[in-house]
């Protein structure tokens, strides 16, 4: 027996453990909570890494949970896309809590630290449950986990204001996750099973029947509130401002892009790709959707004075760029929105940890107070720059690649109207970030900051800047996301 | 035509790069410091006319450096017309170095550091601009030229100085997003490559209108050409110290917009096409009204760098005009007025510079009678504005000569029109100019 057999399931029992482990240790002393989290999250990463790597060895992964054959029993499978994803989100979370340590120090009580780390233990596990498993109850399972766990993470923040942006993800939270257990049910009322692939063999035959109909349209939209998708992006704003920095960038960075990943899972792998395409054409109501999500998000996020609140609704108009791949539904366009899973969660897990670093130092948010920081911050404003131009998508960084994909994908199907979405949402991007740039560098603060500022220690540096630099690798070496991606792409349509 | 593999274009590139390096590392001594941007200068030159005798030969010289995507490398290619712009630039950069040191430390202006390290990387992207191999490259160093020659823009940060500021990202990196890379994914989507080819890349790749739409939208992408109505960028410009004006905002940067444009109608579309469509004649048309009308706005500015400004759009859009023509004695006008040009404006902008370090003077008006003062500097001002206005034996003659036999080759009158009557107008500014002065 070769315990490499039972890797999928460790990578979502390692975190699980790790949450119920850490309150014990904690309790011995506090930093052996951020401890085990650390060696949770890297151990579920190198365990993902391992299993992309096999996926590419042998093929397609199932694993058959306690042994009970699938359809009966829980499956998880890891295959290109969900190797991708698993490696993409296990990797921000270890960078993000190898991060954590000073800043949740800071922002969190101390006697809710230690409960923190375990909370967010069982985040992650829900977020690489959701990933790998293969059946679609466990899926809401694990939807359900990861959520709850989201919703006690944003609570924890300072102000008041954290618990009303909770309370509001909460109910809207529930509601998207209502939706999707009713879809759920209606699937099962007329297959009588809950494995996807399953599923994927059944459903064709009932395409035409109200309920799968029915079903799919409860998924669309309980997904869309998930993911946050315009005009159902109200929670999200709030969360992202009051949450404590570390769960900003966790949120921005991993949380809705697993959402976006289910999307696909159940647009793409339980249907196939003519239902939303042919049968019932909701893909093209998702592509002007997106549209609008695209340009909405960055012109309100123009209007921010908050740099947090201006973050998220950049994070919303990047939402619409990788729905928008989706819906298009071919392969240039799909290598681009996966490959902006990755590139998204880069930059802006990379943004929101520069920021967290100026509130641990500065306290500040305000984008018209950042004046001067340049000089001051000059690492964590390195990585901001990067950050930001990738945002904007200037050739060399990662935002570029994923544009180039979506722009040529739009091409392709002949639609080069959402060509000048991209690039305007482009140039709108160039406004907002512009203005933070030239706050940072090129504006003096007029002796503001009478206390001396020194750049963020170097335990928040480090992980800050590895992002960074992520952005400017995958963004010249775009070949090997690309590389994996593109079978992903293939698997998705070819199947 | 023989391609040989030659790291030296990466290295020419590069060498600016270290010098940045250097550069913040002896911030705090200002000596070594400006040593450092001389020594990257001349090292610079000497690589790019190490690469001119194989160049002369008829040789190509090519180095690959990686590919980003399938359809995506970052590769150069040192030929002819490349190696003259960089030559051009590369030499400037030596004297402007020079002239820059005197003028920033005569009026001990702040942030001298970035300065440096923004010129250096300046000419860096001018180089990569220089030897691109296909339109991503070229790209990429367009935009990286934007972006490091903004800190230079906005140097003084006053409010005057962020006005102007957004003004030049507004137009460069708006018409550049907008436009330029909308064009950029129509080519490849339609080419298959953006390698740029001697026949051009889009000949039958495409109908009619899809070629006219890609062309105009890379014309109006290209914001750095100057062209009206995206002109009011430079201007914005003048802001900036007389240095960045005077290498960057007559040479490097507007140059690099007219090589871009050059490159285009002549390797990504190809001269057949191009003639076939008509659109040389589209923007020939475009290119004579940018020429007559920032003439007249010339003859209006007072102030002295304004002025050169406004006849810096005009004279560029003589090289436009020159390629646009499409006829090749035209296209060789055209091109050598990349070189008389700089020279001639560049000696103009100098002169400004010294006038201000002197006197604190920006208005033409308020100069009365300088050139007593300022011998030197106005014998200097008196022989780049013959060669402006194209008298010989000043070299302006010469490519102004090419261009109007290229027009009559191309039997086009009018263009000849516009082309005597910018020459009266730009004789009425300098003369203004130069009798206001002395």
């Amino acid at each position: 027996m070769n315990i490499s057999q039972h890797f999928p399931v460790f990578v979502i029992i390692i975190p699980l453990i790790s949450a119920v482990i850490i309150p014990l240790v904690g309790r011995i002393r506090r930093i052996y909570g951020w401890y085990v989290s650390i060696a949770a999250t890297f151990s579920s990463l190198l365990l993902s890494i391992s299993l992309l790597r096999t996926v590419f060895e042998k093929g397609r992964i199932s694993y058959w949970l306690g042994n009970w054959e699938p359809p009966w029993g829980i499956e998880y499978v890891v295959d290109y896309l969900s190797g991708f994803v698993l490696v993409v989100i296990s990797f921000i979370t270890f960078i993000i809590t190898l991060y954590s340590m000073k800043s949740v120090g800071k922002e969190i009580p101390e006697d809710k630290i230690t409960s923190f780390y375990s909370i967010y233990m069982f985040f992650v596990a829900g977020l690489l449950g959701m990933i790998i498993t293969g059946d679609i109850f466990n899926l809401y399972v694990f939807i359900e986990i990861s959520s709850l766990a989201g919703y006690a993470l944003i609570a924890v923040g300072r102000k008041r204001d954290a618990l009303i942006a909770s309370y509001n993800y909460l109910i809207l939270g529930t509601i998207a996750a209502t939706f999707i257990l009713l879809g759920i049910g209606y699937l099962y009322m007329v297959t009588g099973t809950l494995n996807m692939a399953d599923l994927r063999e059944r459903l064709p035959l009932l395409y035409d029947s109200t309920v799968v109909r029915t079903a799919f349209a409860f998924f669309s939209v309980g997904l869309s509130i998930k993911i946050a998708l315009f005009p159902l992006h109200i929670w999200l704003p709030n969360a992202y401002t009051h949450a404590p920095s570390v769960v900003g960038a966790l949120q921005a960075a991993t949380a809705t892009k697993v959402g976006i990943y289910v999307m696909i899972r159940i647009m793409f792998t339980v249907f196939k790709p003519r239902f939303i395409l042919e049968v019932v054409p909701v893909s093209q109501m998702f592509l002007y959707l997106s549209a609008v999500a695209i340009i909405a998000g960055s012109v309100l996020a123009i209007g921010q004075k908050d740099i947090r609140r201006m973050l998220a609704y950049s994070s919303i108009g990047q939402i619409g760029y990788i729905v928008f791949g989706i819906a298009l539904a071919n392969k240039l366009s799909i290598i681009g929105s996966l490959i902006h899973i990755l590139n998204h969660a880069l930059m802006k897990g990379g943004l929101f940890l520069v920021v967290g670093s100026i509130v641990y130092k500065t306290g500040i948010t305000n984008i018209d107070d950042l004046k001067g920081l340049g000089k001051k911050m000059p690492f964590s404003m390195a990585a901001f720059t990067i950050g930001a131009f990738s945002m904007v998508g200037v050739p060399l960084t990662v935002g570029f690649v994923s544009k180039w994909y979506l722009a040529l994908g739009a091409l392709q199907a002949g639609k080069w109207v959402f060509v000048l979405v991209i690039l305007i949402s482009s140039l709108l991007s160039a406004i907002y970030f512009g203005r933070v740039i030239n706050n940072i560098y090129f504006k003096d603060d007029g002796g503001g900051h009478t206390t001396k500022i020194d750049d963020a220690p170097a335990g928040m540096l480090v992980p800050t800047l590895t992002l960074a630099s992520c952005c400017i690798i995958f963004g010249i070496a775009a070949f090997i996301p690309v590389y994996i991606t593109r079978f992903a792409a293939e698997m998705l349509l070819g199947g | 035509m023989e391609i040989i593999t030659s790291i030296k274009p990466l290295l020419i590139i590069s060498v600016s790069l270290i010098a940045v390096l250097l550069i913040a590392a002896s911030r705090k001594y200002p000596n070594l410091r400006e040593s450092w941007t001389i020594l990257a200068a001349i090292t610079k030159f000497s690589l790019v006319v190490s690469m001119l005798p194989l160049i002369l030969k008829g040789k190509v010289i090519e180095y690959f450096l990686i590919s980003v995507l399938p359809g995506l490398d970052i590769k150069f290619r040192v030929d002819a017309f490349g190696i003259f712009f960089a030559l051009t630039s590369s030499f400037l950069w030596i004297i402007n170095s020079f002239y820059s040191i005197g003028y920033m430390r005569a009026l001990k202006e702040h942030a001298q550091t970035r300065f440096y390290i923004c010129f250096a990387i300046a000419l860096s992207a001018t180089m990569g601009i220089a030897f691109s191999a296909n339109l991503f490259t070229l790209f990429v160093f367009y935009e990286m030229l934007t972006l490091c020659t903004y800190p230079l823009v906005i140097h003084k940060e006053t409010p005057e100085a962020i006005k102007g500021g957004k003004r030049y990202l507004t137009y460069l990196l708006g018409t550049s997003i907008g436009f330029q890379l909308f064009a950029i994914f129509l080519t490849y989507n339609a080419a298959g490559t953006l390698e740029f080819s001697n026949n051009g890349i889009l000949a039958g790749n495409g109908s009619a209108l899809l070629l006219t739409i890609i062309f105009i939208l890379f014309i109006a992408g290209i914001g750095k050409g100057a062209l009206m109505p995206f002109h009011s960028w430079l201007p914005a410009a003048m802001v900036a110290p007389t240095p960045v004006s005077a290498l960057l905002h007559a040479v490097a940067v507007v140059k690099a917009g007219v090589f871009t444009i050059i490159k285009i109608v002549l390797f990504v579309f190809g001269v057949d096409l191009a003639s076939q469509l008509g659109l040389g004649h589209g923007l020939a048309y475009f290119a004579s009204f940018t020429i007559i009308a920032s003439s007249i706005m010339a003859l209006r500015q007072d102030n002295l760098k304004l002025r050169l400004a406004y006849s810096t759009i005009s004279q560029l859009s003589y090289i436009i005009l020159g390629v646009a023509l499409l006829s090749p004695d035209a296209i060789t006008g055209g091109i050598m007025h990349i070189i008389i040009h700089a020279f001639g404006k560049i000696t103009l902008f100098f002169t400004a510079g010294a006038i201000y370090v002197a006197t604190h003077k920006t208005k033409i008006s308020e100069l009365n009678g300088i050139g007593k003062q300022m011998p030197f500097t106005m014998t200097a001002f008196t022989i780049a504005s013959l060669s402006m206005i194209g008298i010989p034996p000043a070299a302006g003659f010469i490519s102004k000569w090419y261009l109007v036999l290229g027009s009559i080759e191309a039997h086009q009158m009018p263009i000849v029109i516009v082309i005597m009557a910018s020459t009266i107008l730009n004789a009425c500014y300098f003369f203004n100019s130069i009798c206001s002065i002395l």
